[in-house]
């Protein structure tokens, strides 16, 4: 028999420390953004976030719930429509209003996992996007939101344009570093190690103790939360919605193929694939219909060529993790 | 709203989802997957069965044949040259490779079909009506339509389990592993699967192409009907898959004689009845 050897747990390495370091340095400067940012470059930046953190969000359900979803329009559109209910009909300060949104989503989530939780896998896929599609064609139903036409975000107006798009953007940059950050640390804890061990094996999981159902729907409500609020800070700084805009089929594949093509199950992944989204979109998007065929081509010969996407790829060849949640097992004696 | 008519009307409507739905539950019976592009694929041949009827001059269910042997070879070559790639390490490959397909195949027709509505002229029997007596008359067509329907779940069923084909389809669904053990090539069963899969596509399509005016952008909708029918029907059981079809079309007729805005939203709300009372379905053969 051997002895068992004294292990050390290492987590994260010199790119990880020079990562963090790094992202602190562009948060802090990003954060000044008002004052030395275009109109324009304001609003790409607020979308580039509400794009990340669906895709990040998308990316804890997937990449390590296991839970593949082809509905989280559904909180998108919630989030959105419950921001514009708080701001237009309440009165709420429409910017206090986005945590407020994320909220409404997360409750919704509870009856809605109670529902598509009884169906696994593939089926699980679609159960989703038959609900997102009920909430659309619920609120297309309903004059009080709207119906079909969508409402402005006539709250806004007690702002002037200036203020409106730096506090615009500041929430985003909130919300950045809360979704990078948040996720950070919740992959490292103990929900993280549970949820890796889900994607992994579900069976062997469940029979070292983790509460599968319950870290399941945790992580589930937890997205749902932060799709949420993506999804209200994305249509307050569009200032109108409505169904199809909310609720619509374009966001799914904005979802799959940032993460697939960037990198599934990493925090630094879906960071790669929405730059990489903007930077498509900006150069290929005049093409229409056949700039999105190129990118069904694209995110096939991933899957099947390189499953770990762009910066999986990276990641693997050279040992690079921005944001390490690993553990990695070293021999005391080792040095690095 | 008369109820009798509605609900015959939603009976025969069902046997088309029925027809949508048994090409997706074969290839989940067999596969365990399930293909997101099915109703991209149900719209390409429908656009398919127009181009054949141009180019034959022959009446539209005389293509049918025709477009369900272009349709299997083509599902056959599919599974073969790249889904069989995607099976075995899990559901995430599978699902956006599918996903990949069907945004693929919707803006390829936007782009050579254009996004204006089409549709299947049927020549003399669109208007077609039989009497039933008390008012009421059905249409030669929707029945005509739902008879397909019931003659292709019975076809299915004698092959899944009446023939070596199906007992190696069963076995390969229950553990693929054991299966090619004793000698189960599964590669090139899932290629039989696919086109028996895209088969019945081409049927669907056809039908639906007369009964619907359809555009490129109809796809994901023809999917997630016939997934609602497999899911309240019941694994395991294409009889199960044709009366969750009828129930869905029934719930769909219902919903839009009350409202128009409410048809569709009916059908997904009696979807999610079955999901939360009865979640094996309402006529499940296996779990």
């Amino acid at each position: 028999m051997i002895a068992a050897q004294p292990v050390r747990v290492e987590r994260g390495g010199a790119a990880g420390r020079a990562g963090i370091a790094i992202a602190l340095v562009l948060v802090i400067g990003l954060a000044s953004g008002p004052f030395w940012l275009s109109s324009e470059a304001m609003r790409l930046v607020v979308e580039f976030v509400c794009l990340l953190t669906m895709a990040q969000m998308w990316n804890v359900l997937a990449g390590y719930g296991g839970l593949i979803s082809i509905g989280q329009q559904a909180y998108i559109g919630i989030g959105g429509y419950a921001l514009f209910v708080f701001a237009n009909q309440l009165g709420f300060n429409p910017f206090l209003s986005i945590p407020l949104s994320g909220l409404v989503a997360a409750l919704l989530a509870i009856p809605t996992s109670r529902l598509v939780f009884r169906l696994s896998g593939g089926y699980f896929a679609v159960a989703t996007w038959v609900v997102a599609e009920v909430y659309r064609l619920l609120v297309a139903n309903d004059s009080a939101l709207g119906s079909g036409a969508g409402i402005s975000l006539i709250a806004m107006l007690q702002f002037d344009k200036g203020t409106r798009e730096s506090i615009t953007f500041w929430t985003a940059v909130a919300l950045l570093v809360a979704t990078v950050g948040g996720l950070y640390w919740l992959l490292r804890s103990r929900v993280g190690l549970a949820l890796t061990a889900i994607r992994d094996d579900p069976v062997a999981a469940e029979s070292q103790g983790v509460d599968v159902a319950r870290t399941k729907f945790l992580v589930y409500a937890i997205a749902a939360f932060g799709t949420g609020c993506a999804g209200a800070l994305y249509f307050s700084s569009a200032l109108r919605i409505s169904p199809d805009a909310a609720f619509g089929m374009d966001w799914i594949p904005l979802l799959f193929f940032t993460v697939v093509i960037g990198g599934i199950g990493t925090i630094e992944g879906p960071i790669v694939g929405t730059l990489l989204y903007f930077i498509v979109r900006q150069e290929f998007s005049d093409y229409g219909t056949w700039y999105l065929i190129a990118l069904g081509i694209l995110a096939i010969v991933v899957m099947i060529r390189f499953p770990l996407g762009l910066w999986g790829e990276v990641a693997a060849r050279f040992g690079w993790h921005v944001f390490p949640i690993q553990h990695i097992l070293r021999d005391p004696k080792e040095t690095t | 709203m008369n109820w009798v008519d509605t609900i015959v009307q939603g009976t025969l409507l069902g046997g088309l989802y029925a027809l949508f739905a048994m090409g997706l539950a074969v290839i989940y019976g067999v596969m365990r997957q399930i293909n997101i592009a099915h109703g991209d694929f149900i719209v390409l041949g429908a656009y398919m069965s127009l181009g054949l009827i141009a180019a034959t001059g022959l009446h539209p269910f005389l293509v049918i044949p025709l477009g369900a042997a272009v349709f299997a070879l083509f599902g056959y070559a599919l599974q073969r040259g790249l889904l069989n790639r995607t099976l075995g390490g899990g559901i995430l490959a599978p699902l956006v490779v599918t996903y990949g397909l069907a945004i693929v195949v919707e803006n390829v027709l936007q782009q050579t079909q254009s996004a204006d509505a089409r549709s299947i002229k049927l020549p003399g029997l669109d208007t077609a009506s039989l009497p039933l007596g008390g008012g009421l008359a059905v249409g030669v067509f929707p029945l005509i339509m739902f008879v397909v329907a019931a003659a292709v779940a019975i076809l299915l069923e004698i092959v899944f389990n009446r023939t070596r084909l199906g007992v190696a389809f069963r076995a390969v669904s229950d553990d693929r592993e054991i299966a090619s053990i004793v000698g189960v090539r599964d590669q090139r069963l899932f290629g039989y699967a696919s086109a028996i899969s895209f088969a019945v596509i081409a049927v669907a399509s056809v039908f639906m192409g007369i009964k619907f005016t359809f555009t490129p952008s109809l796809g994901p909708n023809f999917l997630l009907y016939a997934f609602e029918a497999i899911v309240i029907g019941g694994m395991g059981s294409f009889y199960g898959t044709l009366a969750g079809g009828v129930i869905l079309g029934i719930a769909q007729a219902i919903g839009f004689a009350l409202n128009p805005g409410w048809g569709i939203l009916a059908g997904h709300l009696v979807f999610l009845a079955v999901l939360l009372v009865r979640p094996t379905g309402l006529f499940a053969r296996t779990a």
